[in-house]
């Protein structure tokens, strides 16, 4: 597998709420192994990787959350100065649109783990292997 | 000042008698001019000739909101539409708006009942009108411009909108008179104080306010924020738009002009008569109209209404303020909106309905605010941000252009808006206009 699941939830802009959907997925016993929030001034969409993706949909959606799961690449960069601007220019150098990317919460080597989110998933993790940028499966990413 | 002083002030006796002649007249008219009418009456087993005096009345059927919308857009009309002079039209319920048109002696009536509306409020021959209600399709304006017209005024066409015009043209032409929403009025007092001008300076002494629903409190406020008097008018553009009732200088009900829109109160679930001074659907008959008579139309409009004769000496019975409706319309910025309009906007975006809910506010300004709350729906959800503002503003497009007003749309999670009995409660109201 070259894609790791992502579940994005729809969060309304209130207090608490971030909490409350950490809390469930806590309470099911379900890491949180990377995060992102993208927000508006009135809700946000909470894009997560997480260790058990199929039992964090069914949870959510008993709990009355809106979650869609979407394929995404985990790559690994060096972590010294300008090991994400490398890999990053390889995308912009093929015309690859990134969507949006983070990071890992912890790290699975000595190098920085980051989620990217591509239009085109296919065309990315071809160029991305033919630049030699390790695409690293879910076994290892989710440290299963 | 009384305009039509032996139809405002007649006798009881007098002013039945004259109700039951129009009646007789009118569906027997109606009954040879209106194919759906007629059926309406062999369905009951009536003819014309069973009405015999204003009595009779309750045997006749009622004419709901829908027959309008079923009958688009002419099917109601008792006329050719040749002898049309001219047509309003205001929103409906869902689907095809309601239509409505006037003969040119229709338009005369109409004239005829705003003059003595406007008299009624205390203007006068010679008085400068400034009419601030929406002319074009909207009954408000032309309604209000025909009796002033009519009653010898001068009329200042100003519409609605550029209030700093609107304030200019009061400084400039000292118009006695305003006639615009009862909320604008404030809208445009809130604008006064900015621009460093005295709302209590105002040349305006009396105001005509309708077209939207409003508390006597909101009335303290308008006299005392602009020294005026705050008088309200009634009218729905089916019956014939503004000038069915006002306010005279006792405020203490709104005279309906019954010998010409005949009023009855009714329990709207039982359809039966409730008594005098008990709320209940206001439903009215037109007793001389040419080209859209309505038998018994029922306006949803919650009043009671009273008998007694008032202190200005008219003897027309009187209405109280609305104190609700019988539907879940709702009146924003003297606009008829209908959650049935808001479900029909967002089914032509999603082609499945999702949950919504309404809420209505008046903000610090005085102007009311439509804020329509819609539940994230999985058909539509996605990860991306700009995808969901989209929908968002192509929501938003969608409900302006079905009601004709600009709302804010909110989307919120799932499962969140208040269900009652498995039904969302649709339209919250904070202004607190009853």
């Amino acid at each position: 597998m070259k894609t790791i699941s992502q579940v994005s939830i729809f969060i309304e802009n209130t207090k608490g709420r971030l909490a409350n959907v950490c809390g469930l997925l806590g309470d099911n016993n379900i890491n949180i192994k990377a995060l992102t929030i993208a927000e508006t001034p009135e809700f946000g969409i909470l894009r997560v990787v997480l260790n058990d993706t199929e039992k964090a949909k069914k949870i959510l959606k008993e709990n009355g959350f809106i979650a869609k799961i979407a394929p995404v690449v985990a790559v690994e960069v060096s972590d010294t100065p300008g090991g994400l601007a490398k890999a990053l220019k390889v995308l912009a150098d093929n015309d690859i649109n990134l969507e949006y990317m983070y990071g890992f919460v912890e790290k699975a080597s000595e190098k920085a783990l980051m989620v990217l989110k591509f239009d085109n998933i296919e065309k990315a993790i071809e160029i991305l292997q033919q630049n030699n940028i390790p695409i690293v499966d879910d076994k290892v990413a989710l440290g299963l | 000042m009384i305009y039509n002083e032996a139809i405002e002030c007649a006798s009881r006796e007098n002013l039945k008698n004259l109700q039951s002649e129009r009646l007789v007249k009118v569906v027997k008219y109606i009954y040879d001019n209106s194919p759906v009418y007629k059926q309406k009456f062999n369905k009951l087993g009536i003819v014309p000739t069973d009405i015999k005096s204003i009595d009779d009345i309750t045997k006749l059927p009622f004419t709901p909101k829908e027959d309008l919308r079923d009958s688009y857009p002419f099917g109601l009309f008792s006329t050719d539409i040749k002898n049309v002079a001219e047509i309003h039209v205001s929103s409906g319920t869902t689907g095809n708006p309601t239509v409505v048109g006037y003969t040119k002696r229709d338009l005369n009536l109409w004239a005829n009942v705003a003059a003595r509306s406007i008299a009624c409020a205390g203007g006068k021959k010679g008085d400068i009108i400034q009419v601030s209600y929406g002319y074009g399709l909207f009954t408000g304006g032309l309604g209000i411009h025909y009796g002033a017209l009519r009653l010898g005024a001068t009329i200042i066409p100003a519409a609605t909108g550029q209030t700093k015009r609107q304030i200019k043209l009061m400084q400039d032409f000292k118009p006695r008179i305003i006639a615009c929403t009862p909320s604008y009025i404030l809208y445009l007092a809130e604008e006064m104080k900015a621009l460093g001008v005295d709302p209590r300076t105002s040349s305006w002494e009396v105001g005509i306010f309708g077209s939207e629903p409003w508390s006597i409190a909101m009335r303290d406020t308008i006299d005392k924020t602009l020294n005026m008097r705050a008088t309200d008018i009634y009218g729905l553009s089916e019956i014939c738009g503004p000038g069915v009732a006002q306010d005279c200088e006792y405020r203490e009900g709104l005279h309906i002009w019954s010998d010409l829109f005949y009023p009855e109160i009714i329990d709207p679930v039982t359809n039966q008569p409730v008594p005098e001074g008990q709320p209940g659907e206001l439903v009215i008959t037109t007793l001389t109209k040419q080209a859209i008579p309505l038998i018994r139309y029922r306006t949803r409009d919650i009043v009671s209404i009273t008998y007694e004769t008032c202190k200005c000496g008219r003897t027309v019975p009187r209405l109280s303020k609305i104190k609700g409706r019988t539907d879940d319309m709702i009146v924003v910025r003297g606009i008829n909106v209908f959650p049935t309009q808001i479900e029909h906007a967002l089914l032509q975006v999603d082609g499945a309905l999702p949950n919504y809910q309404l809420i209505v506010d008046r903000e610090a300004n005085s102007l009311d605010k439509l804020e329509v709350l819609v539940e994230v729906d999985e058909k539509f959800f996605t990860d991306e941000l700009q995808a969901l503002e989209n929908i968002k503003a192509t929501i938003k497009r969608a409900i302006d252009s079905t009601i004709g007003l600009g709302v804010s749309v909110r989307l919120v999670e799932p499962k969140t808006l208040a269900r009652s009995e498995g039904k969302s409660k649709r339209v919250i109201d904070k202004r607190n206009l009853h």
